[in-house]
């Protein structure tokens, strides 16, 4: 475990130590208030990711999972407070920057047909690239490496629009992380998962985490939150309305509250994690 | 999976055995150079024929002693005519050299647009460059506005200007606080194109009945070309291009969705705005002197994309050599073909065009290409 641990960091677990503020947190929203022209999505909302720990982003439907990830990634400004990523405030970095220092994987990713899947990788190493160069070596080792993280180097000479729903997500996650970024965003990774890929992904985000990585996911699947994340962030009305290890945030109460519907939360018989079913 | 993932040293080697072997499709790991440089031979040999033909034919081989004779180093041909020389300096090479840069100029806008618009119909008079450009021109020679002003020849000044106002006007008129929505730029740019052409078509209503001009400047014709036009359409061509060519690696990665490339480190506000201000200039120093050339910045794009892959960095530049050989052997086509009268060389590349690019859709429909 410990060298796959290693690997994941060659892969892309190396915190850039001049952009990372020692002692901050992997991401912290303070008072963030944000939206979309007149409507008002997140209101109020405060956050804070350990470093190499994994978060669950979970709440109802329309509640700014999608909002709060594109501030966390510094491509929406809030309209109030502020969100920092390893340290930095990522509001105020450029395009280019902000790349360096958090990767996203949106939802529903489309990629390029006619493309071979080391190819998207590959522009993954943009962020580090000058406009002008090209691809080094060692950004192709990176890439490869990133590949076999995810375990799609099998795919890397296949063209991406020939690629299943699972493989492309995993091609998705692997440019993310030859972005080499201290933080990774992840929009509803598992949506169209069957159900052997959903929780490899998951495990997939421990490692990462382990290796030093801090890791967001959105996620719809409340077990699925549970079993595989440190912490559960369970959003309602534009804010974070219950934050904590799965077994805190994950109460019969706090769901009610949320979602505004009933459910029995048991225990794994054998992690104990909360799995929640409809009454 | 983290049982597969944890693999020993010896599946590297197979990988980038594996690698090598995909890395000729993989421009941005070896890249082809050798197919640009068969492009370039192709390209000049079909311009030093060009060249040789005409209502005096000279053969091919003179035709390059007399281009090289220019050169300190070699000595005008033996069997060279005294006239060969003028009338391949005076009349058949600047029309070569000039229809070369249009076609490449055309096509390589046209390559940066439709990986732009993500489009594949999309081609370098997509935002009204066209209907702009047609009307500064309809305006100069169909109305009071002086054809010459101190000598000084205004009609591929006011095309020009036509072409860059259309996409300047369409431009600020889709923008909006969060940025240019693409869908909104194309569809901006199909009413301003629209309404430049509602008051071309009235202009030339109501004006003399001697359109001919007006007419042979809509299809396109290089029968005026002089040395003067290609040195300045090439102070507009040159950064244009070479800003186009310089974000070929960007192009590849905007191919993702917009906010995708976004997170990859583009900036794709700036890219786009950059990108269509190069293809504007681009297009409307191309149109400014010889008029309205279609099919190339379509046809020339595809054909490369179709047969060599999907990178950029390879597209653009193979788009260039592939319109410029299009392009003169078109203009070849209009001064021969019913000579002494001369064609629009649009109609040529519509005529060549549209069958040949039809040709290729069936191929790739079947699967050949």
């Amino acid at each position: 475990m410990r060298q796959l641990a290693d690997r994941v960091e060659a892969a892309g677990g190396n915190v850039r130590q001049d952009q990372d503020v020692e002692g901050a947190a992997g991401i912290e929203a303070r008072d963030v208030w944000a939206g979309y022209g007149e409507r008002q999505v997140i209101k109020g909302l405060n956050l804070r990711v350990e470093r190499g720990s994994v978060t669950a982003l979970t709440g109802p439907n329309g509640v700014g999972k999608s909002t709060l990830l594109r501030l966390l990634s510094g491509s929406l400004k809030p309209w109030r407070g502020t969100t920092r990523a390893a340290g930095a405030d990522v509001s105020a970095l450029s395009v280019r920057e902000r790349a360096r220092l958090v990767a996203v994987v949106p939802q529903n990713v489309d990629l390029p047909p006619g493309t071979a899947a080391l190819e998207v990788v590959l522009m993954g190493r943009n962020p580090h690239m000058s406009l002008l160069s090209w691809e080094s070596a060692s950004d192709v080792d990176i890439a490869m490496e990133a590949m076999r993280v995810t375990d799609s180097d099998d795919l890397l000479d296949r063209r991406v629009d020939e690629l299943s729903g699972g493989e492309r997500q995993r091609v998705a996650i692997a440019t993310a992380l030859a972005q080499q970024t201290p933080v990774l965003l992840l929009d509803e990774p598992t949506a169209n998962l069957d159900l052997a890929y959903q929780p490899a992904i998951m495990s997939l985000m421990r490692e990462l985490a382990s290796a030093g990585k801090t890791v967001v996911v959105a996620v719809h699947d409340l077990t699925l939150a549970g079993q595989f994340c440190d912490e559960v962030a369970l959003m309602s009305e534009g804010a974070i309305h219950a934050v904590g290890s799965p077994e805190e945030a994950l109460t019969e109460a706090n769901i009610r509250k949320a979602y505004g519907a009933d459910v029995t939360v048991l225990a794994h018989p054998s992690t104990g994690k909360p799995i929640v079913v409809n009454p | 999976m983290a049982e597969r993932r944890v693999r020993s040293a010896p599946a590297a080697s197979v990988e980038s055995g594996r690698i090598d072997a995909v890395s000729a499709r993989l421009v941005g790991l070896r890249y082809p150079w050798w197919r640009l440089a068969i492009g370039g031979l192709v390209f000049a040999a079909t311009a030093v024929f060009a060249a040789s033909q005409g209502s005096v034919d000279i053969p091919f081989g003179s035709v390059v002693g007399v281009v090289l004779s220019r050169l300190p180093w070699f000595e005008l041909p033996a069997d060279a005519k005294p006239t060969w020389n003028t009338i391949l300096w005076e009349l058949r090479l600047p029309r070569v050299v000039l229809a070369a840069i249009v076609g490449a100029a055309l096509a390589m806008s046209g390559a940066a647009y439709q990986g732009l618009f993500k489009n594949p119909l999309a081609d370098p008079y997509l935002v009204g460059v066209a209907s702009g450009a047609g009307l500064g021109a309809t305006i100069v020679l169909l109305t009071g506005v002086p054809l010459f002003l101190g000598g000084f020849n205004l009609l591929p000044v006011a095309a020009f200007a036509g072409g860059i106002s259309a996409v300047a006007v369409a431009y600020s008129i889709a923008r909006n606080s969060q940025g240019t929505p693409l869908t909104t730029l194309i569809l901006a740019g199909v009413a301003i194109s629209a309404l430049a052409g509602a008051v071309s078509s009235l202009l030339m209503i109501r004006s003399d009945p001697e359109l001919r001009p007006v007419l042979s400047w809509l299809l396109g014709s290089f029968i005026s070309a002089e040395w003067s036009e290609s040195g300045v359409v090439l102070v507009y061509i040159v950064p244009s291009l070479a800003v186009i060519l310089g974000f070929a690696r960007i192009l590849n990665v905007l191919q993702l969705r917009e906010d995708h490339a976004s997170m990859l480190g583009v900036d794709v506000e700036k890219v786009k705005a950059l990108l269509v201000v190069a293809a504007t200039l681009a297009t409307s120093a191309a149109v400014s002197f010889n008029g309205l050339i279609g099919f190339v910045g379509l046809i020339a794009p595809h054909t490369v994309r179709m047969i060599w892959g999907v990178d950029y960095r390879f597209i653009l530049p193979m788009s260039g050599i592939v319109g410029a050989t299009f392009l003169v052997l078109a203009d070849l086509v209009a001064r021969t073909v019913a000579s002494p009268a001369e064609l629009p060389v649009g109609v040529v590349t519509a005529f060549c065009g549209a069958p040949f690019f039809l040709y290729i859709l069936r191929r790739r429909r079947a699967g050949v290409v």
